[in-house]
This record gives C-alpha cells, structure tokens and sequence, in this order.
C-alpha cells in the first residue's frame, strides 16, 4: 500500500511506529495530487508549503517522542467554506475569489492544536448550493470512480480528494446532504453532526440554522477519529451544545445485536434506482444478520421536507449572502455611478446562477404578505418533522435509508434542471431539519460505482451511529477504493 | 375648530457597556475610525454573534423601573435592509417578541401630571457611521462615501411611548424626565449631542374632542430637547395649516433641518424598505428566570419622582431647589452626601445651587469632576455654623478650595481667616477704632445711625474681615453708648 492509499489510523499508526514520516506521507498525497489533480480538480487552493511545515513538526515531536497530535502528519484536505487564517477561502466563488480571512474557523483551531497538515481548500459548490460540486466559479470536479461523473455536492471537492488519494481525509459542511451525498457518490464514509455538537464559528453561513461541520473519510474509525477532534462547545458559537463528549473511538467495537432500527418507507419510496435499492435491502439483511432487528416504518412529514427546505434554507441564505455587497472586501464591479448600482452589479457579477436563484427564493418567501404562507408554514413542518423523529427514535435506535436515490450522475445531466438536483437530496435533508446525526457509509456498489447507506440517530446519539456503523463496516469486509491511475484518461 | 395634537416617541438609548452587543469590542464613544473593530462586528463571513449579557441587564432594569412585564422569552430577529453602515446588510433587532411591554412614566408637565404609557422594550445593536463626501453630503450624490465601524455593534435600547403627549413640550418634558431616569438607573451616558440618547417622534392632529388618530408623520433627526421641541412645534403648525386649508396630511417620514428649522420630506428610494424580518437562527431565544428579574426588581435605585417628592418631605426645601437639585443623579447624590456629613440642607442647597453651580458653568465641568467632595462642601458649612469664619470670608475659601482641592480647615488656617469671636480680643479693635474716628462718634451722638455701620466696617478692615460681624456690631454700639453715659 502506497502511504497516500492509508486510511488516517493506519498513517497514524505508521508514523507512531517510525513506519512511515510525516513529511514522506505529505509528499505521497502531494505527487498524488501531481498524478491526478488535473483530472480530479479536488482544490481551489493547495497548500503544499504548508503541509510540508506542519509535517516538519510532526516528525520533529515523533523524534522526541511526543505525540504529534490526533490530526499531526495526517493531510487533509478542507472545504474551502471554512475560514483559514492567511490562506484564502473562496467558498468557490467569485465574489470571495481573493478573500484572505484574518482569522481561523474554530474547528480549524482545534485541529492546529492537534497538528493540522493542511495540503489545501477543497473545491464545492458556490456558497455550499447544490449537489454535484458544477456550480463552482472555479472549476467542476470529477469522481474519481468515474472521472464523466460528479462526485456529488456540495463537499465534493473533500470527498473526490480522498477518494482519488490526494488527502486522507476532509472536512465539508453539511447544510442539506453536503457531507453524506458526496461521501456516497464517492464511497467514503461522510457523518453530519447533531446541529450544535461542531462549532459553526468560521464556517462560511449558507443556512445558519441547518449547517454542520463534519469528517469525510475512508472508513467509520477515522470517523470517529476526525469528529473526537473536531466535536465541542464554543463559546463563540451560541447554538453550540454544552454536552459531555464519549469517547466515540471506544464505542465502535460493541456491536449492532439487540438494536431496532426503523426503515422510514417515505424514503424508500419513488425515484429510487432499482441497483439503489437492492444494495440497500442487501444492507438491512447485513445488519439482521448481525442481530440487529429491521422493519418498515412511517414518518409522513418527511413527504414535506423537501419543501420545508427549499424555503428555510433560501429564506436563511438570503440574509446570511447579504454581506457580500463590494463594500468592506470581496470582489466589487467596476463603473457603477453610485451605492445601488454597485450592490446590483458586484451581485450580478459575483454570484453564479444557483446562488441568485436561492437569494430570489429566500427574499420572495420573507417578502411581507408571503411570510406566513412560506416561512410559517415550513417552520410547522420543520416542527411535525422533528416531532415524528422523536416519536420514532422512542422505538427505533437507528433509522436506515438510501443516502441517495442514485449513484453518481453524469457531469452536465442535472444542471438544467434544478428541481431534479434539489430531489437528490430528498433522503438527507429531513435530518437537517430534524438537527439530528446521519451517517453515511458505503454498502455496495452498483454499475461499478458506489452505493450509500444512510443511517440516522437520535440528537447526540453519533457514538450509536459510529457503532452500527463500524459493525457493518466489518462485516461488508471490504475496501471502497475509487480505481483511478493517475497520468491517463482515468478509468 | 381646534386641534388636538397626538404625539408618541420612539427612543434609541446607547446601553453603557463595556462591550458592544454581541462582540468584545470597546463600546465607547470615539476612537480613530475602524480601530474598535473585529471579524463578528465587521460581519466578515462566517462569524457569529454572542449575546452581551449586561445589557440585557441594563435594559430590563430600564424596563422594570417604568414598570413593565419582562418577557420570559423574547426572541431576536434579522431586519434585512441594505445600507453601508451596516457590516451584515441586517439589524439584529426585536421585532414580534420583544424583552418588555406594557409600562408608563408619570411626568410632572408643570402643574399637571401625564401618564405615558410605554408601549415596549427592546435590544438592537447600532450601525456604523457613514461621512458622504460631496456637494448633496448625503449618499445620493456622494463623489464617495467613508465607513467608520466603531459603532457598529454598540448595544441599543429602543423604547417605544403610545401616543399619549399632547404638545410639543409635553414631549420635551417627557424626554427629560426619561433621561432622568436612564441616568439614575446608570444604564446611559444619555448624551445627546453623541447620540447615545437618539428621539423620533409621530405626530398627528385630530379635531378636539374626537378620539381617533389623524394621519401621522414621523420625524427625525433632532439632537436636542430643544430641537425634539422645535421640530414638533413646526410640524404641528404645518399640520393645522394644512388641515384647515382642506389639506390632507401625507404618512411620510420627515426630516428636521435644524439649520433652517422646517422638517423636510424624505420620500426616496433608499427608505422604501421591505424588512423581511426573520428569527436570527444564529442565536437562541432569550430566557430569563423569574428569580434573575426578581433580583434586578430589588436593586433598582429611587426612580426620580420619587426622590424629588422626598426632598420634599424630608428636606423641606422650596420647590425651586428641588427642581435644580434633582435635575441630575450626580446633582442630587451630592447634595445627599453632604446633608449626610451633617450639612443643614438649606445651607448645603444655597451653596450647590449659587457658588458650585457658578463654578461648573464657568468651567465646563461635570458636578462628579469637581475637586470640592460633598463631604468637604458639609465640612466649610460647619465651619461657617460654629462661627469659625464669616459667611463672606467662605466665599473665598470655597473659591480656593475648588482651585486647588485643599479642604476647608487647612485653607482656614494657612491663611489665617479664622474669625475672631472672642470678646476680650475684638473689645481691643473696637477701643482703637472708636479712639481713632472721633467724628464718626460724634455723628453717632448726633442721631446718624450711618456711622455705627462705618465703625463696624473699619473693625472689619483692621482684623482683615476676620471679626465676628455680629459681635463686632454689638461691641461697637456698645462703645458708643458707654461713651455718651
């Protein structure tokens, strides 16, 4: 095994043993990203001096015999909607094309006091909208499975770096799906917190109220691993949870027998690719073999998520882009004759056509005289949606659907068709809503590309999550490696 | 027919933080532009707001002394509007839940007392500050405009009144009053001319005796009591012409134009707003317990009615003095220490409301700047009460010890300004001046009461002004009888 093809644990173990250094690791994934990347196209920015650094430090306290921290010598890759002091984060955007925070996101304080070895900022749909990484100013990246289709949206960028080998791991954000559909389309395994366990300070606002920071790996450990570093209270962040943490790289070994886990049949339903659901049924007989209980159940407010979400998300969005106006940084139009025609045109400019289109929706459902029929009444539904949860986490310890209705698309198949990319996430986005953990985790693949398990908890109930998660891991016993050569037309 | 006018206040009441609403910055007045700024104040991407603690605190004991209901929870919402001096292009604000509704001031409008009911109370942060550079000084027009952000994030109180002023100087008088208690309750610095304490008003005219509301026009813009008074006065008559010439009065914000004095329509584009207020998902709904409120209940300090009406009864003082005494906390809480000290309070009031107040206008300072304590104010009265030295000589002494701070005792003594009141010592000063002015005992004898006068002012010269008036007047006549016999 090549050191790039290392999950994070087995690099960690590795560098501890002096089986591999830190600094020969980062060069691994580097000439890998010199291998591929031009296929791929995973990064706005890379960071190689960076890494190098921080690998330096890590080798140099391997040496002395001190830990280099949970995430020292390990490269990863970060979705550029997160805030990194002095390296510049776009949120694959022109109007932030040339921005350069001053300050650090929290989770990224945290992983520097753990040794952070950043090899750069990982591509994503514009301002984290939309759900195949094609609506970035910057470039549309590729799934390295099949380098014709995309690698899901909108951390696809952190999802085909690991995939493809030029990072271990990813951090994304996941406002309706973002973490959990790529790390589908890209056999990864991809975990969206309960809101309020990660820290949202730093994390670019798309929908403030539904956003999560949250790991992107090659397996459930290293999922545990990335959210142990990542998870906790900020005082910065007023949604944040005060909560007592378990120590999720201890829980995983326990097993799925005695557990009842429900299958919501609203998302199991229309829409869903035949190949989808084999794999997935084949998934829920795994599971009862390992002694877990399986049947159907219903949670009919799901059948208006979607709809909740396409209001609130906007609705939220449209304020939160408000700042980007040209005045105080960020890309500004030229030639305007004063402040309205400024505004109008550095918009106009500066925001691609999915990013305008959600503003429009937002402002429109806030407008006075639609705010009840629109805002209200998707807030009630984010209320029963929620409520049906609970009802159902009183007798189900996990829930379990498809996290995609589809494998991977075709580059260009949905970009005309906006309604059709938004029911792509018609599985993940009740768990916004809800605030509550979803896992997903490959089960399968169909047609040669991967398939993923959707697998949904209780609010801060992620150890349970990582536990079944791990359990089925195991007993699938196998690897989801993308097969990608580098230098050639791919696979 | 005549007219009723209606008036109801809108007020923004800068919170005296340290740091702003929801960011640590330096929340004071000033400072070189964008130097009390950070990433949450100046809303970079990603950043979040954290609730500032105290002034919810100062703004539910405002709200508690005007005797309103604290909500248990009050919710923040986003009002969106786009304007440069605003970092995140929306106000967080109170909108629908607001910390407190449902109080009233009583204000004493000169012979008579209003109730005005306040309608509610609410937290918002402040904008910054734009300067428009260019012939229309505003930004239609600007060649450019300039951003200051220190203010951006200052906390805000807005306190809403119902319509229940009836005149241009009924309002004044309700501003005043409120200020009053915005500073006895120590939760604004109050200063107008920093805006820290911000007015607008509705104002509309009904025919007397008609209870419902004629269209109102809001006005703003007016940075004084003065001109809160004078730009009502103005809309008022410009209402009535309209009115009686069979006008109708448009619903519309007006400008006051302090220079020219006439309020001005503002109808343009930048203030057609839609809000499209929503709840601010990046903070969670306000929750106060009922044991918080209740603590903050019990240490509210006397609202100043009340203190006024115990100035009254405890002190007995003419209304004049009260009025001047209780026009500040600081005023008042002087005049407290020093009676306290053991000052009688008519002394104590004649000497703040004459020499110190002389002092303060002519110097600018504020009454807490002063080097002369209450205290050291009560100790100089004293002395005047024992007869240590005359009424006319503690004029000068209080002038120096408001120069240099020294107390009253050690003036006294440096300068050797105690009076003489001993008998045997001044009967001496009086021989002398008798023996020395033989024409004047001779005017006396004649029946001119004049000389006695100028006899006693020649003691006063000799002894430097330190003799006893009353003695030395008693010594003199004294003399002067004993001679005649």
């Amino acid at each position: 095994m090549k050191p790039f093809e290392m999950t994070a644990w087995e690099a960690r173990k590795a560098l501890r043993s002096g089986e591999v250094g830190a600094q020969e690791l980062v060069r691994s994934v580097l000439e890998r990203i010199e291998e591929v990347e031009e296929e791929v196209r995973a990064y706005v920015t890379l960071t190689p001096e960076e890494a190098l650094r921080a690998a330096e430090k890590a080798d140099e306290r391997l040496r002395r015999g001190e830990d280099p921290g949970g995430a020292g010598g390990i490269p990863m890759a970060v979705k550029d909607v997160l805030c990194t002091r002095g390296v510049r984060t776009t949120c694959s955007s022109r109007m932030l094309q040339d921005f350069v925070p001053v300050y650090d996101a929290t989770v990224i304080t945290r992983l520097r006091g753990e040794g952070l070895t950043m090899v750069g900022k990982a591509n994503m749909d514009e301002f984290a909208m939309g759900s195949s990484t094609e609506n970035s100013f910057f470039q549309v990246t590729r799934n390295p499975w099949d380098l014709a289709r995309v690698p899901g949206g909108s951390s696809g960028g952190s999802a085909a770096a690991v995939a493809a080998g030029e990072a271990l791991w990813a951090l994304g954000s996941d406002t309706g799906g973002s973490i959990r559909q790529p790390a589908s389309f890209c056999g990864l395994v991809g975990l969206k917190p309960t809101y309020g366990l990660v820290s949202r300070y730093g994390l670019v606002a798309f929908a403030s109220s539904l956003d999560q920071v949250g790991p992107i790996t090659r397996d459930v450990r290293d999922c545990a691993l990335l959210l142990s570093l990542i998870a906790g209270h900020d005082p910065r962040d007023s949604t944040s949870l005060q909560a007592d943490l378990p120590d999720y790289l201890s829980a995983l070994d326990r097993g799925v027998e005695g557990m009842r886990l429900g299958v919501p049949v609203e998302l199991i339903g229309e829409g869903l690719d035949p190949g989808v659901r084999e794999r997935v049924e084949e998934a829920f007989r795994l599971l009862e073999g390992l002694g877990a209980e399986v049947e159907e159940t219903s949670l009919p407010s799901l059948a208006h998520a979607l709809s909740a979400y396409y209001i609130i998300a906007p609705a939220e969005a449209s304020s939160n882009l408000a700042r980007f106006d040209g005045v105080r940084y960020g890309f500004r139009a030229e030639g305007a004759g004063d402040v309205l025609e400024m505004y109008g045109r550095t918009r106009a400019a500066g925001f691609g056509p999915e990013v305008k289109r959600r503003i429009m929706l937002g402002t429109y459902a806030l407008s006075a005289g639609y705010y009840e029929a629109y805002y209200g009444q998707a807030q009630k539904v984010r209320t029963l949606i929620i409520e049906d949860f609970r009802r159902a986490f009183s007798r189900y310890d996990l829930l379990l659907s498809p996290t995609s209705p589809t494998t991977a698309f075709r580059v260009g198949e949905k970009v005309e068709d906006p309604l059709s990319m938004y029911l792509s996430d018609v599985c993940t986005i009740p768990v916004n809503l809800a605030g509550i953990p979803a896992l997903s985790l490959p089960c399968g693949l169909d047609g040669g590309l991967p398939v993923g398990l959707q697998m949904m908890a209780a609010p801060l109930q992620e150890e349970r999550l990582l536990r079944a998660a791990h359990a089925f891991e195991q007993a699938l016993g196998r690897r989801f490696i993308a097969p990608l050569n580098g230098g050639g037309g791919g696979s | 027919m005549g007219w009723e006018t209606v008036i109801g206040l809108e007020i923004h009441v800068e919170l005296k933080t340290a740091s702003k609403m929801f960011c640590g910055c330096d929340a004071s007045f000033g400072g070189e532009p964008n130097t009390r700024t950070c990433p949450v104040c100046l809303g970079l991407p990603g950043v979040l707001p954290v609730l500032n603690g105290r002034a919810v605190e100062l703004a539910a004991r405002f709200a508690l002394a005007l005797g309103c209901s604290i909500a248990p929870r009050s919710v923040f919402h986003r009002k969106n509007y786009f304007y440069p001096d605003m970092p995140k292009n929306f106000q967080i604000s109170q909108y629908d839940l607001p910390l407190a509704t449902g109080g009233y001031l009583d204000v004493d409008m000169g012979g008579y007392v209003r109730r005005v009911g306040i309608t509610r109370v609410h937290l918002e942060e402040d904008t910054g500050k734009s300067v428009h550079v260019g012939e229309s000084g505003r930004i239609h027009g600007a060649d450019y405009s300039l951003e200051d952000f220190n203010r951006a994030g200052v906390p805000l109180m807005e306190v809403v009144t119902e319509p229940d002023l009836r005149s241009p100087e009924e309002a004044r008088l309700f501003l005043q009053e409120l200020k009053a208690v915005l500073e006895t309750l120590e939760v604004s610095d109050c200063r107008m001319e920093e805006g820290s304490l911000r007015c607008d008003a509705n104002i509309s005219l009904r025919p007397e005796g008609s209870s419902g509301f004629g269209v109102k026009t809001e006005v703003k813009n007016m940075n004084s009591f003065r001109s809160l008074q004078r730009a009502l006065a103005y809309e008022e008559e410009r209402q009535r012409q309209l009115l009686e010439q069979g006008g109708e009065v448009v619903q519309e914000t007006r400008h006051w134009n302090e220079e020219e004095g006439i309020t001005q329509s503002m109808r343009t584009k930048e203030y057609a707003y839609d809000y499209r207020y929503f709840p601010e998902p990046d903070l969670v709904p306000l929750e106060l317990e009922e044991a918080y409120i209740e603590a903050l209940r019990k240490s509210l300090p006397e609202m100043p009615a009340g203190r006024r009406e115990r100035f009254r009864r405890e002190y007995g003082l003419p209304e004049q003095d009260i009025a001047v005494l209780t026009s500040s906390r600081a005023m008042a809480d002087y005049f407290e220490r020093g009676v306290r000290t053991g000052a009688d309070p008519k002394a104590m009031s004649n000497w703040m409301m004459g020499e110190l107040s002389a002092h303060l206008n002519a110097s600018g300072l504020d009454i807490t700047e002063v080097k002369v304590t209450p205290e050291m104010l009560a100790e100089m009265i004293s002395l005047i009460a024992s007869g240590t030295i005359s009424g006319k000589i503690a004029k000068s002494v209080f002038e120096e010890m408001l120069s240099t701070g020294s107390d009253a005792r050690s003036v006294v003594e440096r300068r050797g300004l105690t009076q003489i009141s001993d008998e045997g010592e001044l009967r001496e000063v009086v021989a002398r001046v008798v023996e020395a002015n033989p024409r004047s005992v001779e005017d006396f004898r004649s029946g001119k009461e004049k000389a006695l006068g100028f006899l006693v002012g020649q003691v006063m010269k000799e002894t430097r002004g330190r003799a006893n008036p009353e003695l030395a007047n008693r010594l003199v006549r004294e003399a002067l009888e004993e001679r005649g016999d």
